[in-house]
């Protein structure tokens, strides 16, 4: 791969409360080349989210971020919210679950358009105007013209969703963050956002970072997929290698308790996520794993190389034996 | 056979919505259910699908008469539901319960778990110890008795769940609706709760009608399967032959669009992606409510309305071009079941 666009290196984000530091990022590592889908999946508290946040600077003043968060080789962590600027909806450009909330229900939607474009570039309202109806093309939202000149409340979830997408590529930035961008959307909408996600991806040959749950929409669109689990990656790899042969027991745990045709009975992972104020020593996951042995509690797992992908657990190696004996 | 613990027939639900017309504001109304007509067994779950707007969430609450229907018949255990007085049903409602889909909303954060899982029994005047009997449920879920003396946000969300299902189970009744009871919930929190049903079905015979757009959770749990758009049922079948023959369009469309965990299924297989998006209840396109996002739509499906008619025993269709072919289409011309 050639320098990747985004990197991450041993990321931290941290929120100080009444009752003690939440350690919501726990050093995650990661890397996005140019045109290149990753796929960031984890439960509600994995940290996948405020990872994304944090590096965006979209979080509290009070939250204590460290590590190092490159976009093309330029640090983002200790940038002030000045210095951010010219990076956020230039370089780096985010969509979110709700786009109705990230509308200005006031504006029309060609003139939010216009004023992102006109935020980071020298061009002319003519031109910006000519712009955003031209972005609202590519993502294939019919009569373009005319739509720009409505409101968002004019627009169905799938529709503001494209709006959101539209705005966020005005400036052709080197990532796209989308968080979670299908989940309010129905499935046969969602089909439709992802297609367009996936020709953003070719055609303008931006890296694409993807947060979601859905393990199936993981499947059909992402190059790669890294597993987040209490603020930490516990495995990462192409989406091809990590369906079929992932090690660490809580990516198989989440797989496994996916209804599938001829699964008779789910099997939930028992217990429930840690309480951030105080992770559990070790591996996070030990708590709530079948596999667990005193061995998981010493010290936090380091992602190594395992397979064709790299994985968070201690006993990979033993548990590789393990699956292929069953 | 026995009789079913609830037959509807025909139900009509329409809501009157006010819209501006410039300055003016005109009255409209809002036909959430057309006509639709199912009938579950004891020991059954009928699953409910479709997206937004369908009017899924309408027909449940229809059933229970949390809604007042508009029109149609729902016959709980041979009783008719509609028209019936409020002082009978409230006897009856013993008998039928739901489950939201949001657990915390549904529980008061001022009330104790145990104080909220025995307010059915004061309401009803059910005789015995409560407090022994709140225990038992909260085992019954998989709960610990002593947790009756917590409050709503002790517990995460998937526990929530667990109690407002044994809230619902407290009077050991017939029926629960169940409106998108794990949507809220992580897969792997859900999976347990999916159990859970699945396991209480079996041990006290209880119906249920399962609200979900999660066409893989609705597969695993349910007997027979109703899919509903813009207020109509398009396709009613078991759960079976729904996913292995949707002989609806619409149905194709809506296991295609699914995306399976698999990424070697999801390269291969051709899906069909629908345009546009679900038109406005207000003014329903005529004749066949999909033809305007149907991609067999033919002239006639503008003009005259497809019945729900037998497809084969057990398997009715509301389309002119109904046809059972399997959806998925591999690049090589084989065939594949639409999911899984």
């Amino acid at each position: 791969m050639s320098d990747p666009v985004l990197s991450l290196r041993d990321f931290r984000v941290s929120f100080p409360t009444l009752n003690g530091t939440v350690q919501a990022v726990r050093g995650v590592d990661l890397d996005v080349g140019q045109g290149e889908m990753v796929g960031v999946v984890g439960e509600s508290g994995s940290g996948k989210s405020v990872t994304f946040l944090g590096l965006m600077g979209l979080l509290p003043k009070t939250t204590i971020i460290e590590g190092s968060a490159k976009i093309g080789g330029d640090e983002l962590v200790g940038r002030s919210s000045k210095e951010m600027r010219p990076v956020r909806g230039q370089r780096i450009a985010m969509i979110f679950q709700d786009p109705l909330s990230a509308l200005n229900p006031v504006h029309k939607i060609g003139r939010q358009i216009v004023e992102m474009i006109r935020a980071h570039q020298d061009m002319s309202k003519g031109d910006a105007n000519k712009r955003a109806v031209e972005l609202l093309d590519i993502v294939g939202i019919p009569q373009p013209d005319q739509r720009a000149m409505q409101y968002p409340h004019e627009f169905s979830g799938g529709m503001r969703q494209r709006v959101m997408i539209a705005m966020a590529i005005a400036n052709e930035p080197d990532v796209l963050i989308a968080d979670e961008p299908t989940t309010a959307l129905d499935v046969t909408v969602q089909a439709q956002i992802l297609e367009v996600m996936q020709r953003i991806q070719h055609e303008l040959n931006t890296a694409i970072v993807l947060i979601t749950h859905d393990l199936g929409v993981v499947a059909r669109v992402v190059d790669r997929v890294q597993v987040m689990y209490a603020g930490r990656a516990v495995e990462r790899g192409t989406v091809d290698g990590l369906f079929k042969h992932s090690i660490h027991p809580y990516t198989r745990g989440l797989m496994e308790s996916i209804p599938a045709l001829g699964r008779e009975r789910l099997v939930p992972i028992p217990g429930s996520p840690p309480n951030m104020l105080q992770p559990p020593p070790g591996c996070a996951f030990a708590p709530r794993c079948a596999h667990a042995r005193p061995i998981c509690t010493a010290e936090i797992p380091e992602l190594r190389p395992f397979g064709a992908g790299e994985t968070a657990c201690v006993r990979a190696d033993e548990l590789a034996e393990e699956y292929t004996n069953v | 056979m026995s009789e079913p613990v609830l037959e509807v027939t025909d139900l009509v639900k329409t809501f009157q919505v006010r819209r501006a017309r410039g300055v003016r504001v005109e009255k409209a109304s809002v036909q959430a259910v057309s006509g639709v007509s199912f009938k579950v067994d004891a020991g059954q779950t009928l699953g409910l699908v479709g997206e937004s707007g369908s009017g899924k969430t309408t027909v449940g609450r229809c059933v229970l008469r949390l809604l007042e229907p508009s029109g149609g018949s729902i016959r709980f255990k041979g009783q008719e539901l509609v028209g019936m007085h409020r002082n009978e049903l409230r006897g009856l409602r013993k008998q039928m319960q739901i489950v939201f889909q949001d657990p915390y909303a549904s529980l008061d954060p001022k009330r104790t778990v145990g104080a909220a899982i025995a307010e059915p029994f004061e309401i009803q005047g059910v005789a015995g110890d409560h407090g022994k009997m709140v225990g038992d449920l909260l085992e019954l879920v998989g709960l610990a008795p002593d947790h009756a003396g917590r409050f709503p946000h002790e517990f995460s969300g998937g526990q929530r769940q667990r109690i407002g299902i044994a809230r619902a189970l407290a009077l050991d009744p017939a029926l629960i609706v169940l409106d998108e009871p794990v949507s809220a919930l992580d897969v792997s929190i859900q999976a347990g709760v999916v159990n859970l049903l699945d396991d209480l079905q079996n041990e006290l015979g209880v119906a249920y009608v399962f609200i979900a757009h999660d066409l893989a959770v609705v597969r695993h749990i349910s007997d027979l399967v109703a899919v509903m758009y813009l207020g109509k049922l398009v396709e009613l079948a078991s759960a079976a032959e729904i996913y292995d023959r949707p002989a609806h369009p619409y149905t194709q469309a809506l296991l295609s669009a699914v995306p399976e965990p698999d990424p070697e299924i999801e390269r291969q297989r051709n899906r069909i992606v629908l345009e546009g998006e679900v038109p406005s209840p207000i003014n329903p396109p005529s004749g066949c409510r999909f033809r305007t996002r149907c991609p067999k739509a033919q002239a006639i499906c503008a003009e005259q309305e497809p019945l729900l008619v037998d497809e084969s025993p057990g398997h009715a269709v509301a389309c002119h071009f109904a046809d059972a072919t399997p959806v998925t289409v591999w690049q090589d011309g084989t065939f594949e079941r639409p999911v899984g």
